[in-house]
C-alpha cells in the first residue's frame, strides 16, 4: 500500500519540489501552506509522514508538531523538520517537541528521498 | 511633640477654622433677632460652636493614631 | 449684716489654706513626690488667666454690650490650638537655655542683650500695674460689698480713704507677704515654684466652683432655667435692645481686636510665661492642656448672662454696679453663705493673679533690669562678694513689694475712672507689644537685636500716648485737654484719633497703631543690616530648638581656660555653695563622670554654669559673669576665619566626596546600560545573521532542488521543464537581488554608501516610478492613480535613492492589493518646508503592532491572511534609511481592513541647505 505524505510549506516554489519529489516516488500527498490548514488535513486523515517547515506564518513548525504530538490519533505519524535553520539549538528543540528527524534546507533531493525512505521503513518508536 | 506631626497640622487647621467661624461676616449670619428656646440665636451659636472646637481639640489630641 | 471681722477672719483663714497648700506642695517637691506633675494641675495653673476681671468684670460687661465680654476667652481658646507649634517651642527653648522670665526670653532670643531685657521689664511692670490694681480694685470692691450685707446699694469707694485705713492697702501686703514666702524662698536655676502652684491651682478650682455655684442660684433659684431667664429679659425693651444690639452684632472690629488680645494676652502676660512655660514640668503637660483649658473657659463662663440679666432685671437701674452682680444677687436674697463663698471665689481670682504676676514681675525687675545695672557699678565690688544669693533673693523681695505699692498708688489715682475690664485690656494690649519681638523670634531668623529695640520701643511709646496718659487724663490726674484737644493742640495727635483715626473703640486704635509702628520697626531695622555673629547665633538656636537636640550646643565655639573651683565658687555665689555643689554632682551624674572632682572645665561645663547661672539672674548677666572668671580667649578673627574655613572646607570635601560618588554611579550605570545595549546588539546581530542565513538558504533550496530534479529526470515535458527552469530563474534573481539590499543597507548604516544628491524634480521621480509599476499593475488589475500639483518646489536628493523609495513603497502597496477594486493612489503635496508624497492603498492593512516593527529588518506583517508576504523584508529599513539620510521622514498610518497609506517628506531645497550647513 502507498504511504500518505503531509507538506506542510509555506514558500510556494520549495513546496511545488517537495511534491514533485514524492508525487514521483509514489506516495500518496497532500500539502498545506501554514499550520491551521495543516492541522485541519491532519484531523480528516491521518499521513504517515509529516514533512514541516519550521518557519510557517501563524502557527509555527515547533508549535504545531507539539499539537500533533498530543494528538493521540497522530501516534503512529513520522515528523520529518524541514528548517532553514542550522541551529543546533532549534534542531535539538524541535526533537525534544517529538519530531523523528530533521533536515536543512538547502537539501540534496536524494538525501530527501533516501531519509523519507528509511523514515517511512522504520516503524514509529514511540516518543515522550 | 511625641505625635505625628499630623496632629499639628490639624490643630493649625482647627485654628483657622475658629477664626473664621468667631469673626465677622459668620457671626453676622446669627446676629438676627431670632430666638431658640428664648434664647437668641447669636449666643447659642457663639457657645455651640465654641463647645464644638473645644471638642475637636480633644479628639485630636487624645486619639491614639497609627 | 455681716461683720467686718467675720470677713477678714475668713479672708485670712481662706489665704491661710494656701499657704497650707503651698507648704505641702513645697515639701512634697522636695521629698521628690511632686504633686503637680500632672496634666490637670498644669490646666487649672493656666486658668490664672481667669482673674477678677472675669469673676466680676465679665458680668458687668456683659451687663453693658452683651456678649462683648466673650472674645477674651474665645481668643485663648483659639491659641491653644496653636499651642503645639508657639507654646512647646517656648518651653523647649526655656528648658535648654534656663530661662525664667519673657524679658530673659527675648533677651536672649536677640543675642543675650541687657537693653533689651530691660526695656521689656519696664513695659511689663508698667503694662502690668494698672492689671494688678484692677485685682485690688476687686478685692476693695467686694470686701466694702460685703460690708453693706445685706444692703446693696453701693457705698463710698475704699479710694477716697487714707490707705491706713483702707483695707485694701492691707490686702496689698498679705499678697506681698505670701507672694515672697513661696516666691522667693530660695534661687534656684529653675526658678520653678511647685507649692506655689499647687496653691494657685488650688484657687482655680475654688473660683470655677464659687462662680457656678452663684449662676446654678442666679439660674434655677432666682429664675426657672436659662429661657426663663432670656424670655423675661425680652420683656424688656432695654435689655431686649442690649440682648441684640450690643456686643458682637455692634461692633465687629472691637471684636476681632479683643480677640486678636486676648490670643496675645495668653502666652505674653508675664504670668501666663510663668505658668505655662517656666512652672511646666513635663512638656506633654502640654497636650492635654489643649483642650482642658478652653474647656475651662469655656465652664466659667456659661452663667455670664444669666448673672448680668438677672442683676440687671433685679435691681432698679442704677443702683447696684454690675461688676458686683455676682456677689450683691445672693446678697439680696438673703443668701449669706453663698454670698461668702462668691467672695472667696473673687478673692481666689484676684490673690491668684496678684501672687504669680508679681513673682514673674520680680524675677524680670532683678534678672533683667536691677543685676545688669548693680553688676556694671564696679565701685559695689558686687563681682567680688563670696555669695549673692541673698542680695538676689532681697532685690526679688523689694521687686514685689514696689509691684504691689504700684497697683495700689494706680488703683488710687485711676482706679475710679474705668470699670475692671477696661482696666484690664489696657495692660493686654501693653504685652501685645511683645509679640513681634517674641513670634517673630521664635520662627524667623532674620530678626536682630535693633529691630526688637526699636519695635518694642515704638509700639511701647505709642501704647503710653494713646491708653495709658489718657487712662491718667480721665482720671483727672492729667489735664483733660490733653484728650479733647491733643498735645500743644495739635489735633491730628489727639491720643484717641491719632492722625485723625476715628470710629474705632480706644483700645482698637490703640493695638492698630501700636501694632504699625512696633512690626514696622521690627521687620524694617531687622532687615535694616545683617544680624552680628551673636544673633545669627541665638536665632539658630531658638529657631530650630528642635534640631538642636543637645543642650549647650550654644557653645561651639567658645574657647577658653577656667578651673574649676572658679566655676563652682561662681555658682556658689548666686545660689549658695550647698546647691553650687549639689549642681555639679548632678552634672557629673549627667556626664557619666564618678565623683565632681573628676569633672574638667570645658566648654560643656562652662555652659552649663553659664546657664545654671542664668537661672538665677537672667541669661544677659549670666554670660557677663561667666566670663569674668574664665580666662576666654576671645577668637580673634584670623581664628573665627579659621574656623568657618574649617568648616566650608569640610562640606567642600564632603561635597566633593559627594559628588565624585554620584559621579561613580553615573559611570557604573552607564556602563551596565552601555553593557546592555551590546548585548542587545550581539543578540540582534545573532539575529540578522540567523534571519538573512534563512532568507538565503531559502531561494537556494528552491534553484537546488529544481536543478536536481531536471538533471535526474531528462524525461520531463518540454512545459514542466519549462516551468522549473523559470522557478530557477527567479529564485536565482529573488537571491541577488537580496544580497544586493543586505550589500546596500549595510553601505548605508556604515555611512560608506554612494549618494550622488541633486536638485531634483519630485514630479519627475513619481512619473518615472509609478509608468515603471503601470504594466505589472494594469497585469493585476490595479487601479494606480498619481495627483501632483502643476509646480512644485526643487528638492536635494539622490534621484536613484528617491526613486527607489518611491517603487519600494508602490510594489509593497501591489503585493498587499488583492482585492478586484485595487486601486493605488500617489499624492504629492507641498507643505511649509517640505513636500509630502503618500502612497495609498486599499489593501489588507497594517496592524497597528504592526506599524511599529515593519521598518525594522526583515520585519514582515507575517499574520497577512494572504500568506507569506512577498519581498525580502529590507525594502522599508533602507527606505527609511535613505529619506532619513536626507532630512526628511517615511512613516505609515493605516486601518486594518481599509488600506495603508505611507507617507515621505522632503525637505524643500533652503531647508535642506540650512540643515546641512548646521
Amino acid at each position: 500500500m502507498t504511504a500518505s505524505v503531509l507538506i506542510v510549506e509555506d514558500e510556494e516554489s520549495i513546496l511545488l519540489s517537495l511534491e514533485f519529489l514524492l508525487g514521483k516516488e509514489g506516495y500518496a500527498v497532500t500539502t498545506a501552506r501554514d499550520g491551521a490548514e495543516a492541522l485541519r488535513l491532519l484531523e480528516q486523515s491521518v499521513p504517515d509522514l509529516v514533512l514541516l517547515d519550521v518557519m510557517l506564518p501563524l502557527i509555527d513548525g515547533f508549535e504545531l508538531c507539539a499539537t500533533m504530538r498530543a494528538m493521540p490519533a497522530l501516534a503512529g505519524t513520522r515528523i520529518m523538520l524541514v528548517t532553514a535553520r542550522g541551529r543546533e539549538a532549534e534542531i535539538a528543540r524541535g526533537l525534544a517537541l517529538g519530531a523523528d528527524t530533521y533536515l536543512t534546507k538547502p537539501f540534496s533531493t536524494r538525501e530527501l528521498m533516501d531519509r523519507v525512505r528509511a523514515l517511512l521503513a522504520s516503524p514509529r518508536t514511540s516518543g515522550a | 511633640m511625641n505625635g505625628p506631626p499630623l496632629k499639628g497640622q490639624r490643630l493649625v487647621a482647627l485654628f483657622l477654622l475658629g477664626c473664621l467661624l468667631f469673626n465677622f461676616p459668620v457671626l453676622s449670619l446669627f446676629a438676627g433677632s431670632t430666638r431658640i428656646w428664648g434664647i437668641p440665636l447669636i449666643y447659642l451659636y457663639v457657645f455651640a460652636a465654641w463647645a464644638i472646637i473645644i471638642a475637636l481639640m480633644a479628639l485630636i489630641i487624645e486619639r491614639k493614631d497609627h | 449684716m455681716l461683720s467686718g471681722a467675720l470677713i477678714v477672719v475668713l479672708s485670712f483663714a481662706y489665704v491661710g489654706l494656701l499657704f497650707a497648700i503651698a507648704y505641702w506642695g513645697d515639701k512634697r517637691a522636695d521629698a521628690g513626690r511632686s504633686i503637680i506633675a500632672n496634666p490637670y494641675i498644669y490646666t487649672l495653673s493656666l486658668a490664672v488667666y481667669c482673674t477678677s476681671w472675669t469673676f466680676y468684670g465679665s458680668v458687668g460687661r456683659a451687663a453693658t454690650s452683651g456678649i462683648g465680654f466673650l472674645p477674651i476667652y474665645l481668643g485663648p481658646t483659639l491659641m491653644a490650638a496653636l499651642w503645639w507649634y508657639v507654646l512647646l517651642k517656648m518651653v523647649r527653648i526655656s528648658k535648654a537655655h534656663r530661662i525664667t522670665s519673657i524679658a530673659d526670653f527675648i533677651a536672649s532670643r536677640y543675642g543675650k542683650s541687657h537693653l533689651l531685657g530691660g526695656l521689656v521689664t519696664v513695659i511689663a511692670v508698667l503694662g502690668i500695674v494698672p492689671y494688678i490694681a484692677l485685682q485690688l480694685k476687686a478685692i476693695s470692691a467686694s470686701f466694702s460689698t460685703m460690708l453693706q450685707y445685706p444692703n446693696t446699694v453701693a457705698s463710698g469707694s475704699a479710694a477716697s480713704l487714707p490707705f491706713l485705713q483702707d483695707n485694701t492697702f492691707y490686702i496689698a501686703m498679705l499678697l506681698a507677704a505670701f507672694t515672697i514666702l513661696f516666691g522667693t524662698r530660695h534661687l534656684d536655676a529653675t526658678e520653678r515654684h511647685e507649692g506655689l502652684v499647687a496653691a494657685i491651682a488650688f484657687e482655680s478650682i475654688v473660683k470655677l466652683v464659687a462662680f457656678i455655684a452663684v449662676g446654678v442660684f442666679v439660674t434655677w433659684g432666682m429664675f426657672d432655667g436659662f429661657a426663663d431667664v432670656f424670655n423675661k429679659a425680652a420683656a424688656s425693651p432695654e435689655l431686649n435692645a442690649l440682648l441684640f444690639q450690643g456686643g458682637a452684632s455692634g461692633n465687629y472690629t472691637t471684636w476681632a481686636s479683643l480677640t486678636v488680645l486676648s490670643m496675645l494676652a495668653i502666652i505674653l502676660l508675664p504670668r501666663q510665661f510663668q505658668v505655662a512655660v517656666v512652672e511646666n514640668v513635663d512638656e506633654r503637660h502640654l497636650n492635654k492642656a489643649i483642650w482642658l483649658f478652653p474647656l475651662y473657659l469655656f465652664a466659667i463662663n456659661i452663667f455670664v448672662l444669666p448673672i448680668a440679666l438677672g442683676g440687671l432685671m433685679h435691681f432698679p437701674p442704677g443702683t447696684v454696679d454690675a461688676d458686683t452682680y455676682v456677689l450683691t444677687l445672693p446678697m439680696s436674697e438673703h443668701r449669706t453663705w453663698l454670698a461668702l463663698l462668691a467672695f472667696i471665689g473673687g478673692l481666689s481670682a484676684a490673690t491668684g493673679m496678684v501672687i504669680v504676676e508679681t513673682i514673674a514681675l520680680s524675677t524680670m525687675v532683678c534678672n533683667d533690669l536691677v543685676m545688669p545695672i548693680l553688676l556694671r557699678w564696679k565701685f559695689l565690688r558686687l563681682t567680688e562678694r563670696p555669695d549673692l544669693s541673698g542680695l538676689l533673693l532681697g532685690i526679688r523681695r523689694a521687686a514685689i513689694v514696689v509691684v504691689l505699692v504700684l497697683g495700689y498708688g494706680y488703683f488710687h489715682l485711676a482706679g475710679e475712672a474705668y470699670a475692671l475690664v477696661s482696666i484690664g485690656l489696657i495692660s493686654f494690649t501693653a504685652v501685645a507689644q511683645f509679640a513681634p519681638a517674641m513670634i517673630g523670634g521664635l520662627f524667623w531668623k532674620g530678626g536682630t537685636r535693633l529691630g526688637a529695640l526699636l519695635g518694642l520701643g515704638a509700639g511701647f511709646l505709642v501704647w503710653l500716648y494713646s491708653l495709658l496718659l489718657p487712662s491718667f487724663a480721665k482720671s483727672g490726674w492729667l489735664p483733660i485737654t490733653f484728650l479733647t484737644e491733643g498735645i500743644f493742640g495739635f489735633d491730628l495727635l489727639k491720643p484717641q484719633q491719632l492722625f485723625g483715626l476715628t470710629g474705632l473703640d480706644d483700645i482698637s486704635h490703640c493695638l492698630f497703631w501700636s501694632m504699625i509702628a512696633n512690626i514696622g520697626c521690627y521687620v524694617g531695622f531687622s532687615l535694616w543690616r545683617r544680624p552680628t555673629a551673636a544673633e545669627h547665633s541665638q536665632a539658630n538656636l531658638f529657631v530650630d530648638v528642635f534640631r538642636h537636640v543637645t543642650p549647650g550646643s550654644g557653645s561651639r565655639f567658645w574657647r577658653g581656660s577656667a578651673t574649676v573651683a572658679d566655676l563652682q565658687t561662681l555658682l556658689g555665689r548666686f545660689i549658695g555653695p550647698e546647691r553650687a555643689n549639689e549642681s555639679f554632682a548632678a552634672y557629673a551624674r549627667s556626664q557619666g563622670i564618678q565623683g565632681s572632682e573628676q569633672v574638667t572645665a570645658n566648654a560643656v561645663l562652662v555652659h552649663y554654669v553659664e546657664s545654671q547661672i542664668a537661672g538665677a539672674i537672667g541669661s544677659a548677666s549670666a554670660r557677663d559673669m561667666v566670663a569674668s572668671v574664665v580666662v576666654e580667649e576671645p577668637l580673634a578673627l584670623d581664628e573665627v576665619m579659621a574656623i568657618i574655613d574649617e568648616a566650608s572646607q569640610a562640606l567642600a570635601y564632603s561635597r566633593q566626596l559627594e559628588q565624585k560618588s554620584r559621579e561613580l554611579e553615573a559611570a557604573t550605570n552607564e556602563l551596565r546600560g552601555a553593557n546592555q545595549r551590546l548585548q542587545e546588539l550581539d543578540r540582534l546581530k545573532d539575529d540578522f545573521i540567523s534571519t538573512v542565513t534563512h532568507e538565503l538558504r531559502t531561494p537556494l533550496t528552491s534553484i537546488r532542488a529544481f536543478s536536481e530534479i531536471l538533471s535526474d529526470n531528462p524525461q520531463l515535458d518540454p512545459a514542466q521543464r519549462s516551468k522549473f527552469l523559470g522557478i530557477i530563474t527567479r529564485e536565482s534573481e529573488r537571491l541577488t537581488r537580496l544580497i544586493n539590499q543586505v550589500l546596500d543597507l549595510a553601505k548605508i548604516e556604515s555611512g560608506a554608501a554612494d549618494w550622488h544628491p541633486g536638485s531634483i524634480d519630485m514630479r519627475e521621480v513619481l512619473d518615472d516610478a509609478v509608468t515603471a509599476l503601470s504594466q505589472i499593475c494594469k497585469e493585476r488589475n490595479i487601479t494606480l492613480d498619481l495627483q501632483m500639483p502643476e509646480k512644485i518646489p526643487a528638492v536635494m536628493a539622490d534621484r536613484d535613492r528617491v526613486t527607489q523609495v518611491v517603487l519600494n513603497l508602490l510594489s509593497n502597496a501591489a503585493n498587499f492589493c488583492d482585492k478586484p477594486d485595487s486601486r493605488i493612489a500617489v499624492s504629492l503635496v507641498t507643505e511649509k518646508s517640505a513636500l509630502r508624497v503618500a502612497v495609498a492603498d486599499n489593501g489588507i492593512g497594517i496592524s497597528p503592532a504592526d506599524q511599529a516593527v515593519i521598518f525594522e529588518k526583515f520585519r514582515q506583517v507575517s499574520d497577512s491572511p494572504a500568506g507569506k508576504p512577498r519581498g525580502s523584508g529590507l525594502g522599508l529599513a533602507i527606505s527609511r534609511e535613505i529619506i532619513r539620510h536626507f532630512g526628511g521622514r517615511l512613516w505609515v498610518e493605516s486601518t486594518p481592513g481599509r488600506g495603508s497609506t505611507f507617507f515621505f517628506t522632503l525637505p524643500l531645497q533652503n531647508e535642506a541647505a540650512a540643515a546641512q550647513a548646521a
